[in-house]
């Protein structure tokens, strides 16, 4: 694999990592696979949340490695119910600890109310859940990490899945190339229920993904990240490369960084010097390996418009 | 002391709730459960209750949001019926697997399709067996009564298991009775404010859910099994208690003039009511007969109801049920009740009988028909339909 040409800026964002805080919450014996973004990712996540947290977490893989009972890697309150309702249950929550302190049942604190749930489990099943605790405006960080497919089951397609990726539900064979739709924008949706707090994260930009899980919760009312999360066993991507494959989703535009601040779209990280070729990125992947060049013109076209297309929305509400 | 009020069944089921000072209030609307969640709606808006409503956006949510503030510390509630328990199903069976006692008034309806928003039991009978105390009751004040037991009952450190208080849709639901509302304060004595016994408390993390491996679910199952027997003599404790201090007495399995009755109409829910006028006028005519209600469905009162039914003077059970199990016995209620006898040597004979589906009202006729379907099964010894298994329906138009 070629070297990252990255601007500098991102080598600071490596090495500052130290000041990360020491202290873990999602903590070691969980039964995620080598190169695992997820956990990767859901380590900073709860550095940044902190002890203050409760975490109620989707069916799915993250749930599934980290609670085989009478195990747990949870050192913060954890409650896992179902698959399609972790935003509801969280609403729940949110309810209860605003009851329960202002009958001065319980001291009245802040806590971190943080959703964890799979791409499947927010962008397919959950998706109303999670608007409707979005619209009712609880207090609430809901964080999505994304891996592209429905991994705890087998690798199935859901609507987060990309444009030409084989998976078992969206096989590329002899009169198909994979999944013949366009990865769902879920972060999209989320900002269209104008709420303080919309950001796209990933492990591999550990800092800005810390910086991001603080402020949603610095911020009142419910918060919607959006993680790319790197998955070896799904994708067919060696374990090793996690880091890196998150790092050229980020610098071919395929997952750009940013985040919504009460309307106002910000690139956290962009790339004045221009995006590599998406190319780059689709190549190591088992996933795509049968993609035509029409395809990836095809994927080409498209990243570059939504990218173009961000920008655009950065400069209009940034005004 | 206790005031007799003109009011609506859905607003004194509601007035308990407030009653029992419930911190989170989460429910979808769904006729006829409509009148109790907006009477709350408005209580909290008036001041009159401090809860959390929650106005989510489906039933799957309305449950989910009650498991997680009641795995929070909180005491909740919430209503439905029919389609909106149907949409809750996943998650009523988690509340009873996580033990939260999360309190719900179901007022009963029929289930779709054709849609019917009209009283029937197919919405109860679909979630039998999802580890809820099931509780039914027969008329306005017990409607009222039992929400304010199922709090005690629910919430009591040796249960901790949602219980379900069932009442008919529209024949109580929206209809006023005369009824006895207590004082506040006589049930916040009655009802202390809830102490959870494990909560989601970052002082003191503990986890919740999670994944049961083959080597532990059997057992978790088994504990769940236990907890719900176990909640027989809690059960009995509250009705007791309910009894001493207000001076109405509930029992698991309630009889009308079965004493020295030869045949008896068993059902649950408003139909004993109307069933008992007609065991009134048959009586008039000589006629041995009487009605037992099944008031409580889970925890199954199997002793209470060898001892109503076996050894006594009692030879012929009808039993009324108020759904069909398609292809099945053909009714739940039957099933069980026959099940529950069948290690008995002196016992009735059981037959059952379907009516009242979908808000078919059951006149006057059709329960003595009912009453002469379990006579003409004594004389004859065996069932007289053409056969045991199909379905019997009392006022089926032809
Ligand atoms: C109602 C329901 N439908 C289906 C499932 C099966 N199921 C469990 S996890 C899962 C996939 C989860 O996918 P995602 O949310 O993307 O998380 P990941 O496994 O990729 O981490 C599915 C389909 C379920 N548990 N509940
Ligand atoms: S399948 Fe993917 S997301 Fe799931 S544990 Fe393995 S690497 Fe992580
Ligand atoms: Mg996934």
């Amino acid at each position: 694999m070629s070297v990252v040409q990255r601007p500098k800026e991102a080598y600071l964002n490596v090495f500052a990592y130290r000041m990360a805080p020491k202290e873990e919450f999602f903590t070691r014996g969980h039964r995620a696979c080598q190169g695992c973004g997820p956990a990767l990712g859901l380590r900073h996540i709860m550095k940044a949340a902190g002890r203050d947290t409760i975490v109620v977490n989707a069916t799915g893989c993250m749930e599934i490695i980290s609670s085989p009972f009478p195990y747990t890697s949870w050192a913060v309150p954890w409650i896992h119910v179902a698959f399609e309702n972790a935003a509801a249950v969280a609403s729940g929550i949110d309810a209860a600890i605003k009851a329960l302190q202002r009958k001065g049942r319980i001291p009245k604190k802040k806590t971190n109310i943080l959703v964890i749930a799979g791409d499947g489990g927010t962008a397919d099943i959950g998706l109303q859940a999670l608007s409707g605790m979005l619209a009712r405006g609880h207090n609430v960080t809901y964080l999505c990490y994304d891996n592209e497919a429905y991994m705890n089951t087998g690798v199935q397609g859901s609507s987060a899945t990309p444009f030409g990726a084989s998976t078992t539900t969206t096989p590329a064979g002899r009169v198909s190339f994979g999944a013949g739709y366009w990865k769902k924008n879920v972060a999209a949706i989320a900002a269209a229920h104008d709420i303080p707090y919309v950001a796209t994260a990933c492990p591999s930009y550990p800092l800005d993904l810390i910086r991001k899980v603080r402020r949603s919760f610095e911020l009142e009312g419910p918060a919607y990240i959006h993680l790319f999360a790197v998955c070896p066993t799904g994708w067919g991507t060696p374990p090793e490369l996690t880091v890196r494959m998150g790092r050229l989703a980020v610098e071919t535009g395929i997952f750009p960084l940013y985040e919504v601040e009460n309307g106002r779209y910000k690139l956290t990280v962009d790339f004045p010097q221009g995006l590599r070729p998406v190319e780059d990125y689709l190549k190591n992947q088992r996933r795509f390996r049968h993609l035509t060049p029409e395809i990836i013109q095809q994927i080409q076209e498209r990243i570059t418009a939504e990218y173009e297309r961000l920008k655009m929305m950065e400069k209009v509400t940034q005004e | 002391m206790a005031k007799r009020t003109g009011i609506e069944v859905s607003i004194a089921i509601a007035e308990a709730a407030r009653q029992a000072n419930v911190d989170v209030v989460s429910a979808y609307p769904i006729t006829p459960q409509t009148h109790i969640v907006e009477h709350l709606a408005q209580l909290v808006a008036d001041g009159d209750l401090d809860a959390e409503y929650i106005t989510v956006e489906s039933e799957h949510t309305a449950m989910s949001a009650c498991v997680g503030a009641s795995a929070a510390g909180a005491r909740v509630f919430t209503s439905t019926s029919s389609q909106g328990l149907a949409l809750m199903n996943e998650i009523v069976y988690l509340a009873s697997s996580l033990r939260t006692p999360v309190i719900m008034a179901l007022a009963n309806r029929a289930l779709s399709g054709p849609i019917s928003i009209w009283n029937d039991h197919s919405d109860v009978m679909n979630e039998r067996d999802t580890g809820w105390i099931c509780i039914f009751a027969n008329n306005g004040q017990e409607a009222y009564d039992l929400t304010l037991m199922a709090f005690r009952i629910g919430e009591d450190r040796r249960v901790m298991l949602p219980v379900m208080v069932n009442f008919d849709g529209f024949i109580l639901t929206h209809v006023i009775e005369p009824i006895h509302i207590f004082e506040d304060q006589e049930i916040a004595d009655f009802i202390p404010p809830y102490e959870p016994l494990c909560v989601l408390d970052t002082d003191n993390p503990i986890t919740v859910g999670p994944v049961g491996v083959p080597d532990v679910y059997t057992e978790a199952k088994k504990q769940q099994e236990m907890a719900i027997r176990e909640s027989r003599p809690v059960i009995e404790e509250v009705f007791e208690e309910f009894a001493r201090r207000y001076g109405r007495r509930y029992r698991p399995v309630e009889t009308y003039r079965a004493d020295d009755a030869e045949i008896v109409l068993l059902a649950q829910g408003s139909v004993i009511e109307a069933a008992e006028v007609a065991v009134d006028h048959l009586r008039d005519q000589g006629k041995k007969v009487g009605t037992v209600e099944l008031r409580l469905w889970r925890p199954f009162p199997f002793d209470d109801l060898r001892e109503v039914l076996c050894s006594t003077s009692i030879k012929q059970v009808v039993v009324l049920d108020r759904c069909i199990s398609f292809g099945g016995p053909p009714g739940p209620v039957l099933s069980e009740v026959r099940s529950a006898l069948y290690l008995e040597k002196d016992k009735p004979m059981v037959v059952g009988v379907v009516a009242g589906l979908g808000g078919r009202d059951i006149s006057l006729e059709e329960y003595v028909e009912m009453f002469e379907i379990g006579e003409e099964c004594l004389r004859t010894g065996k069932d007289p339909g053409e056969e045991p298994e199909l379905v019997k329906i009392v006022g089926l138009r032809e």
